[in-house]
């Protein structure tokens, strides 16, 4: 427990706070490589899950590429393309692009996919157009599901990010890798602190976002869900018991 | 190729020591599981703070968990039981959720008629709810093998030989091939290990075909992937 308390004065030593390779320099730096990958990976990654998603058309692509690319060992995508591209930023931006689009591409997919066909029938019904369909119906219904595909995969991006610090000198992996060459625990533990602090804290802001982006009508519907189901889920007599078959 | 030729008798032992990191985290964290995800769906209260405590984990980047670990176990960093314990608290993560959801999927009247034919609460368990849950289980046991097979790499970092250790020795010296092995290898293994809990699933639920049910949940579960695996 003495480490920690060693770690603590590490982040609190004010000689940590100032110059270059700072501890507010290396976060700005974490968050600003976590940033511009999110946003390459959603660009790909959204409207292609949202095709499919509102097609149903290529889903075992989405299927197979978000669930083939979990087995990839990150840091061997890592070391890869650093022995590829060479000490610096495109090494680890081009990896972390990569890792983070089966889960955006999961999200978007899932999220337009678990809309209720009979909801986007009747909004064809009522005369709405595919791209109102879209932007109306499945977008906002689907949004919770579509923002927790985000959360996740801004998670593993940052995760990812002090990972990345093995290869290029940004963000806060490097005090993880500078403490463990100079057998520095007190710096290690300190970057591991500041890294496990920074992850919760975004994940909470998207816990929270994800409560938000939950359409009004949605939150209302689901107090009164139970008028909907019939009295009795199955007849008390005369039907089989489908077992196993459930899940 | 040449590296590859030279150097098959490393990379076998690499992948015994993989096996030999992964499959107690695998075991351990689906064993542990089991249990804190049936008090998730059986006590509605604990439900929420059970489930939030999993994810606070679940968040945590592993390099850094790593780090952090040693001081509260008191072992060393380079302890292979350090990484062992890493792994299995980012399994429990995984699989309570789905446990929970796995007992919230038997119907409430398949479980009564279990009551009514005279089983008591603990053979209940162990003969209704336990293998009625078993598919999704398995869905979630399956995301656990490959995300722990892929991360038990990220310790090569840190000094705690696996696979991995051909990512970090291969890009010090330069050698291509010796990734490439390190991430074909990586990848064989999880597919191994996830095929054997299939036909694991397979011969324990002769009643449901393991295949079919597993490929329904996962694009559920998909989302929710190991963070850096």
């Amino acid at each position: 427990m003495n480490l920690f308390l060693e770690g603590i004065a590490w982040i609190l030593d004010p000689a940590n706070w100032t110059g270059p390779g700072s501890i507010p320099i290396r976060i700005a730096q974490h968050l600003a490589i976590s940033a511009v990958v999110l946003v390459i990976a959603a660009v790909i990654a959204l409207p292609l899950g949202g095709v499919i998603g509102h097609t149903g058309r290529g889903k075992n692509l989405a299927v197979g590429v978000s669930g083939g690319l979990r087995a990839l060992p990150t840091l061997g995508a890592l070391t890869l393309f650093g022995l590829w591209l060479g000490i610096g930023l495109a090494a680890p931006i081009i990896a972390l692009v990569i890792l983070a689009i089966p889960p955006l591409l999961a999200g978007a997919y899932a999220g337009f996919e678990s809309v209720d066909r009979r909801t986007i029938d009747a909004a064809r019904a009522m005369g709405m157009r595919e791209d109102q369909i879209v932007g109306k119906v499945e977008l906002p219904l689907g949004m919770p599901i579509v923002v927790g595909g985000i959360r996740s995969a801004t998670l593993q991006i940052i995760a990812t990010a002090t990972l990345a610090a093995y290869i290029a000198d940004e963000g806060l992996g490097r005090f993880i890798f500078e403490g463990l060459k100079t057998r520095d625990y007190a710096e290690m533990l300190g970057g591991s602190i500041l890294v496990i602090i920074l992850a919760l804290v975004v994940d909470g802001c998207f816990a929270i976002t994800q409560r938000l982006v939950v359409p009004a009508g949605v939150r209302a519907a689901r107090s009164t869900e139970l008028r909907s189901r019939p009295a009795r889920s199955r007849a008390a007599l005369g039907q089989p018991i489908n077992e196993g078959n459930r899940t | 190729m040449n590296w590859l030729w030279s150097n098959l008798d490393l990379v076998g032992e690499l992948t015994l020591v993989h096996l030999a990191l992964s499959v107690p985290a695998i075991i351990l964290s689906f064993v542990i599981s089991v249990p804190i995800g049936w008090l998730a769906h059986r006590y509605q209260w604990s439900r929420g703070v059970l489930l939030s405590l999993c994810g606070l984990l679940y968040a945590i980047p592993s390099l850094a968990l790593f780090v952090a670990l040693p001081p509260i176990t008191g072992l060393s960093l380079r302890s292979p039981l350090n990484l062992v314990i890493a792994l299995t608290l980012y399994g429990i993560a995984v699989i309570v959720r789905t446990a929970a959801d796995a007992f919230d999927a038997v119907a409430p009247d398949v479980r009564q008629s279990a009551t009514a034919v005279g089983y008591s609460e603990r053979g209940r368990f162990w003969g209704v709810e336990l293998p009625l849950a078993g598919p999704v289980l398995l869905s979630g046991l399956r995301v656990v093998i490959v995300s722990t097979v892929s991360l038990v790499t990220v310790g090569a970092v840190i000094g705690v030989p696996s696979l991995g250790s051909l990512f970090t020795d291969g890009f010090q010296r330069g050698i291509e091939v010796e990734i490439a092995t390190g991430i074909v290898m990586t990848i064989v293994l999880a597919l191994a290990l996830d095929g054997a809990a299939v036909l694991l699933g397979r011969m324990l639920m002769p009643w449901t075909r393991a295949g079919e049910a597993v490929r329904r949940s996962s694009a559920s579960v998909s989302v929710a992937r190991r963070v850096d695996a």
